[in-house]
């Protein structure tokens, strides 16, 4: 029986570093998504709920071939359907699978109070760990892609985990497996950015896509889920994909700068109140009352 | 300076406490709360039922095969040495898993009669005697031996067969010998894709 763990490098709410972190060199797994391939036939959307036993729930009707509006706390992989009329006033489909994109430096994570709820395996997995969930929500938030979502009765949050449980073992996330038109690949993230790159070369040379280029937004130091888009320069067309995504500035500034202030303000507080005890002594209200002060006793 | 009995325990419960409130974690850094379900599942290689490009599948069962034990689908994944999909499936392929587990899926043949409007079950001795005695019937009353012109066709135009996607060839070798035989012109079947 396998007895399948990941080494962690990352993880929320946790005092001190990550006992694992640097411990093992590893190399970064990675998913390209082709949009330019995808026929928005929906066998990663089924491959996911079958793979991860996701309870059926009802799909939504929003005049697209879309299954519903948005990802859900149990249905983590869906299609976005997006019509583009190009300049010549022709209709285009852009199609763009939304998942969890495995940020380098995951906002949620940051966001995430809570001692190991998420966590970052050495592979680059962010994988979120219900037990030690406090369902405080802040981790979406904290998410620039709006991916994490909370399970309304037991208040715990859920989303893509890579398939973290088969990579582990050395498979392929489901979804990947099962694409037909083999627009999704998995490797190394070396790997899959010199795939898309080269994808993205052969789009603009030969496929009369001047724009073509690969989506792997800096701003949050690099995904794990790389996409090669028609029109790289407008990443908002495939369903809203933030051209420039980055932890929301409240996250930063909570978890950054006032963390320490307040650190350095209850440690401070701490400190006055010794130093004042010591040159005080401790407040004797008896004394007071027998002999008021200035008298001798 | 002299350390008493009294002393060390003082010591020794202020450290642990210590250590509990700030944090002195041996446990090294894993976590996975799901474990590969498909560790310790049988595989069985099968066909996609659904269309006619025949994907090749792996059903993979929990239960080791043991005597008092009933086995249990839990997952089915595209067959990666299968040359037809490699590993891949449609959205329906991907979905056999619940083919399978369906509590709608039919296990036993049916029939609805003639005018009838529902189905019936009935057994498969008794769907194979049917079916054999009414092709029996239709080829003794509408076999053409002759055409219009004189010439010899032998043939039977009123029985048509169709095979499925998850035939084998050899299968539907036989099938084509038998129903050659038989004179059935109306014939095809997934070795002819």
């Amino acid at each position: 029986m396998s007895q399948a763990t990941l080494r962690v490098q990352k993880m929320s709410g946790h005092a001190g570093s990550v006992p694992g972190d640097d411990a093992q060199r590893e190399f970064t797994v990675c998913k390209l998504i082709d949009t330019t391939t995808c026929i928005g036939c929906k066998a990663c959307e089924v491959a996911c709920m079958e793979w991860n036993d996701l309870p059926f729930g009802e799909t939504v009707f929003d005049n697209t071939y879309q299954t519903m509006p948005e990802t859900r706390w149990n249905y983590w992989n869906l299609i976005l359907f997006n019509e583009h009329e190009k300049e010549d006033g022709s209709l285009m489909w852009l199609m763009r699978k939304n998942q969890c994109m495995h940020c380098a430096e995951p906002g949620c994570l940051a966001a995430c109070p809570a001692d190991g709820a998420i966590v970052q395996y050495t592979n680059g997995i962010v994988d979120f760990q219900q037990a030690n969930c406090i369902g405080c929500g802040y981790c979406i938030t904290g998410c620039p892609f709006d991916i994490p979502k909370m399970n309304p009765k037991t208040n715990r949050v859920f989303k893509c985990t890579l398939c973290a449980d088969r990579v582990s073992e050395g498979l392929e996330p489901a979804c990947i497996k099962s694409c037909p038109t083999g627009c999704l690949h998995f490797g190394s993230k070396e790997d899959m950015k010199d795939l898309a790159e080269k994808r993205a070369k052969q789009l603009r040379d030969d496929y009369n896509f001047p724009q073509a280029g690969v989506y792997d937004p800096a701003g949050v130091g690099g995904t794990g889920v790389v996409y090669v888009l028609h029109d790289a320069t407008r990443p908002e067309l495939y369903g809203g994909l933030p051209s420039n995504p980055s932890i929301p500035w409240s996250v930063k500034l909570w978890k950054g700068p006032l963390k320490w202030l307040g650190n350095v303000a209850m440690v401070g507080g701490l400190i006055g109140l010794f130093v004042h005890y010591l040159r005080f002594g401790p407040k004797s209200r008896e004394d007071e009352d027998i002999h008021p002060r200035g008298e001798n006793p | 300076m002299q350390a008493t009995r009294r002393d060390f325990l003082k010591f020794t419960t202020i450290g642990g406490a210590a250590a509990a409130i700030f944090g002195f974690d041996l446990e090294p850094a894993y976590a996975q709360l799901r474990v590969l379900k498909i560790a310790r599942a049988n595989e069985t290689r099968s066909t996609c039922p659904y269309c006619a490009v025949g994907c090749g599948t792996i059903i993979y069962t929990i239960g080791d095969r043991a005597k008092n034990v009933t086995p249990q689908v839990v997952h089915v994944e595209g067959d990666p040495d299968h040359p037809t999909n490699r590993g891949t499936l449609c959205p329906k392929g991907a979905s056999l898993e619940q083919d399978i587990l369906n509590d709608r899926r039919l296990l036993k043949p049916q029939v609805r009669r003639p005018g009838g409007t529902d189905w019936q079950d009935i057994s498969w001795d008794q769907a194979l005697d049917e079916i054999a005695q009414k092709v029996k019937d239709t080829r003794d009353q509408t076999f053409i031996e002759k055409d219009g012109k004189g010439n010899t066709v032998n043939r039977l135009e009123t029985i048509a067969w169709t095979g499925g996607c998850t035939d084998t060839n050899e299968f539907n070798f036989l099938v084509v010998k038998t129903m050659r035989a038989l004179g059935v012109v109306h014939l095809e079947n997934q070795a002819r894709v």
